[in-house]
């Protein structure tokens, strides 16, 4: 008789089991049964930031930002509605993993063009060129690194952006790591922290979010040039109609359009010797 | 194989989990003390302090850690400004062991007191008969009992603070666990490697606290 | 040593004057205390209205804080019923009269236990991302479900171990006079009489699961804090998004254990094993000392 309650516990847990496998899938993105490698044709899978404001940003249900606006001009231009569209988070760390197990399409993450990662993955684009910039407050007196010895800055866990600081610029600079930029942004509006640094647009995307209004502004001293370009399979036939996708949209003011939307009411010009980049011939 | 070994000229794993291992001394030592005195509270005659007590371990307990780590930065030091030391990553180290104390202290509390559970009610009565009060009894008479009766499970709160001097990661400590993802992010192609050799790092250091408190509860326990 | 009465004397009037004392001392503290953390946070400007106002309103909610409980809820639902089924198989492992067996499922459950759960999180998200074997959407979750089960899985083993073995051995032996088998014995007589013995230690360790899913923030798992976080982004009000991410798991958590004390008194009375309870109480009652 004690079988009998052991035996419905078993049961139980491997019910459960079952229908959690059931639903685990089920209910995120519209792609549903793609699996892997096959993409369904009447869609494209896209990789982007969620937790970015100004370029990728899950808003709850939608994205929002600079990134997901040339990614949905791209793919308007290869023939894809918004509808099928299906967003993917890619965080930096799984970027290239992504791509080269062919789990998105195209990726449009803050993602810098760079010999090492060619070597894994094709690049479109580049689409915009950022540099590695500080976000100070509104009325802080800092015009570049060198002012940060003796300052506390602050980047996420790994970020080569702090690290160049310290080695090339200000070497008594204190630095601290934090999970994301949000914690950094918090600590700066708190005052104990001088100065954010990252590519300058992310910064300009975090000072632009509703909440920051007019505390902080990004230097303008930019020191690393980051070329953002479009994260492809490699060998992927994709990438001479994204290039051209991305000289249309900034032909026809739209590239312009969406940075303006996106970073509105930020003290913040990107390189304008660089920008609006040509993007580059594809390999 | 090179290129494994090559990882441990350019990275400093050694170093890293020196910090986990000086996070988990420091922060036990705290929790130690904190959490003999919750215990002292909940065991106390007066309701204000059992009343602390309770509350004290019931919010503490049922918070995830990276929570109370996350508060240390971004509320005692972003806004309280609370500094506990002018060496700016030290504060962060420090705050790290401050919020591991905070967190493991409830579990220290609950450890203490079962371990007074095993105390039996003679020695008490024993005690009041020769005329203690309450403090004196319980310095004298309870708590060394106690304590021998709760090695057992004070032990596993301090393998598990061990572990989860890893969550101090979030709190701009540089240990193992940050350190793990970011060897892991530059060479993803040793991704299996990288991690058993951290895995193996904890296995060795929580094995022998394991064997340790399991003797020690043997060898200290009370014979009645 | 339960009844603490026998500590002290009911208090007489001068003790219970010194005790109003202390409380007043003790009370104006905590007031102090409080003042200054209100004070203090106002002047940084964390009490504002706009800092609170989007907790108030329903895409708040609707769009982080609910589908954030959902997906922590749904991680640790699905790690609870998988550790338990972990447990199950290398607690019994353990017990097998078979050297190999037992030899295996000890060094499985060693290294189980030893090994940080955010370790074992960064590594099995990191690891299942290059291997290429199922959704991206789904790589955090799975991560997270997986990394708490390995861990999870360990410690219960080692509870169904525990409790087996603090069965009286006339039940065994009662097995073996009928004619069971080792294997019998321990799944129709031993394990399920341990698991009632168990189960307010169980339910202590559904807490632990519940509050180390929070750690799935870390690899971009969109569990409570994540989203909390996320809100913070947004609205600028980081440190007021977490506290009411940290007061939803407070009140989850708590509800959790009292329902593992409570089953706890309740079963005291009922299990086979009490015939050996006092002995065993160490072992049986983790609950209040699992740190996770």
């Amino acid at each position: 008789m004690r079988t009998t309650r052991y035996g419905a516990l078993a049961m139980a847990a491997a019910a459960a089991l079952t229908l959690s496998a059931c639903g685990g899938g089920g209910g995120e993105g519209e792609g549903g049964g793609a699996e892997g490698g096959e993409a369904a044709a009447d869609s494209i899978r896209i990789g982007i930031k969620f937790d970015q404001p100004g370029l990728g940003f899950d808003e709850g249900g939608s994205y929002s930002g600079f990134d997901v606006d040339v990614a949905k001009y791209v793919a308007g231009e290869l023939g894809y509605t918004e509808d099928q569209i299906e967003w993917v988070e890619a965080p930096s760390a799984n970027r290239e993993n992504l791509l080269s197990n062919e789990q998105v399409d195209m990726i449009f993450a803050t993602y810098s063009i760079t010999d090492t990662r060619k070597e894994t993955v094709d690049f479109a684009g580049p689409y915009f060129v950022a540099g590695q910039d500080l976000l100070v407050p509104t009325d802080s007196d800092i015009t570049g690194p060198e002012d940060l010895n003796g300052r506390n800055l602050c980047s996420v866990t790994g970020s080569t952006s702090a690290q160049r600081v310290k080695d090339e610029f200000a070497e008594d600079v204190n630095l601290i790591e934090q999970p994301g930029y949000a914690e950094c942004v918090s600590l700066m509006g708190g005052g104990q922290i001088d100065a954010v640094t990252t590519d300058d647009i992310i910064l300009a995307g975090l000072a632009a979010q509703e909440a920051n209004q007019g505390q902080f502004k990004v230097v303008g001293n930019p020191f690393s040039e980051e070329n953002y370009g479009v994260g492809l399979t490699k060998g992927s036939e994709l990438c001479s109609d994204i290039n051209a996708a991305i000289e249309k949209m900034i032909e026809d003011g739209a590239w312009e359009e969406a940075l303006a939307a996106n970073l509105e009411g930020v003290d913040y010009e990107p390189n304008a010797e660089l920008n609006p980049p040509t993007p580059a011939e594809c390999a | 194989m090179d290129g494994f070994l090559s990882l441990f000229e350019q990275y400093d794993v050694a170093g890293a989990f020196w910090i986990n291992i000086q996070l988990t001394f420091w922060a036990a030592i705290w929790s130690l003390l904190l959490g003999t005195l919750l215990a002292l509270f909940r065991i106390s005659p007066i309701a204000s302090l059992q009343w602390f007590g309770a509350t004290y371990v019931n919010i503490f307990r049922n918070t995830p850690l990276t929570i109370i780590i996350a508060f240390g930065v971004l509320a005692l030091f972003g806004q309280l400004f609370v500094s506990l030391s002018e060496d700016f990553n030290l504060n962060f180290f420090r705050l790290a062991i401050l919020g591991l104390s905070l967190y493991h202290a409830a579990f220290v509390c609950e450890a203490i007191r079962s371990g007074v559970n095993t105390v039996p009610l003679g020695q008490a009565e024993a005690a009041r008969a020769i005329g203690l009060s309450f403090l004196p009894a319980a310095r004298l008479i309870i708590l060394p009992q106690a304590f021998r009766g709760a090695i057992a499970p004070l032990g596993n709160v301090l393998i598990a603070l061990t572990k989860n001097s890893t969550v101090a990661a979030a709190g701009s400590v540089a240990e193992s666990a940050g350190l793990m993802k970011t060897m892991i992010e530059f060479r993803s192609d040793m991704v299996i490697p990288i991690f058993f050799t951290f895995a193996l790092g904890f296995v060795i250091i929580v094995i022998p606290i394991g064997l340790l408190t399991t003797w020690a509860s043997k060898k200290l326990a009370v014979a009645r | 040593m339960s009844a603490q009465q026998v500590l002290f004397d009911a208090p007489g009037p001068k003790a219970k004057r010194n005790i109003l004392i202390g409380n007043i001392a003790g009370a104006i503290f905590v007031i102090g205390l409080l003042t200054w953390l209100v004070i203090t946070l106002a002047e940084r400007g964390q009490l504002e209205p706009a800092k609170w106002t989007p907790f108030l309103e329903v895409r708040t909610w609707q769009f982080f804080f609910l589908p954030g409980l959902w997906d922590t809820l749904r991680a640790a639902g699905v790690a609870i019923v998988t550790s338990v089924v972990l447990g199950l198989i290398l607690g019994i492992g353990r017990l097998s009269h078979f050297l190999p067996i037992r030899w295996l499922a000890g060094v499985i459950v060693e290294f189980l236990r030893a090994v940080p759960v955010l370790l074992m999180m960064i590594f099995l998200w990191l690891a299942i991302g290059a291997a290429s074997i199922m959704r991206p959407q789904d790589i955090p979750f799975i991560a997270v479900v997986t990394a708490l089960t390995l861990y999870n899985g360990s410690v219960i083993a080692e509870l169904v171990r525990s409790g087996v073995e603090g069965l009286p051995k006339g039940q065994r032996e009662a097995a073996m006079a009928i004619g069971m088998t080792r294997g019998q014995s321990l799944r129709s007589v031993e394990v399920p009489q341990a698991l009632t013995a168990m189960l307010p230690a169980l339910v202590s360790q559904f807490v632990v699961i519940l509050k180390d899913s929070a750690l799935g923030y870390i690899i971009t798992y969109t569990e409570l804090l994540q989203n909390a976080r996320r809100l913070g982004v947004g609205e600028g009000n980081l440190l007021q998004a977490l506290l009411i991410a940290a007061v939803i798991f407070i009140i989850i958590n708590f509800a959790l254990s009292s329902l593992a004390n409570r089953l706890s008194k309740l079963l005291s009375f009922r299990t086979a094993g009490r015939a050996k309870r006092d002995k065993d109480q160490k072992v049986l009652l983790p609950d209040a000392t699992n740190a996770g």
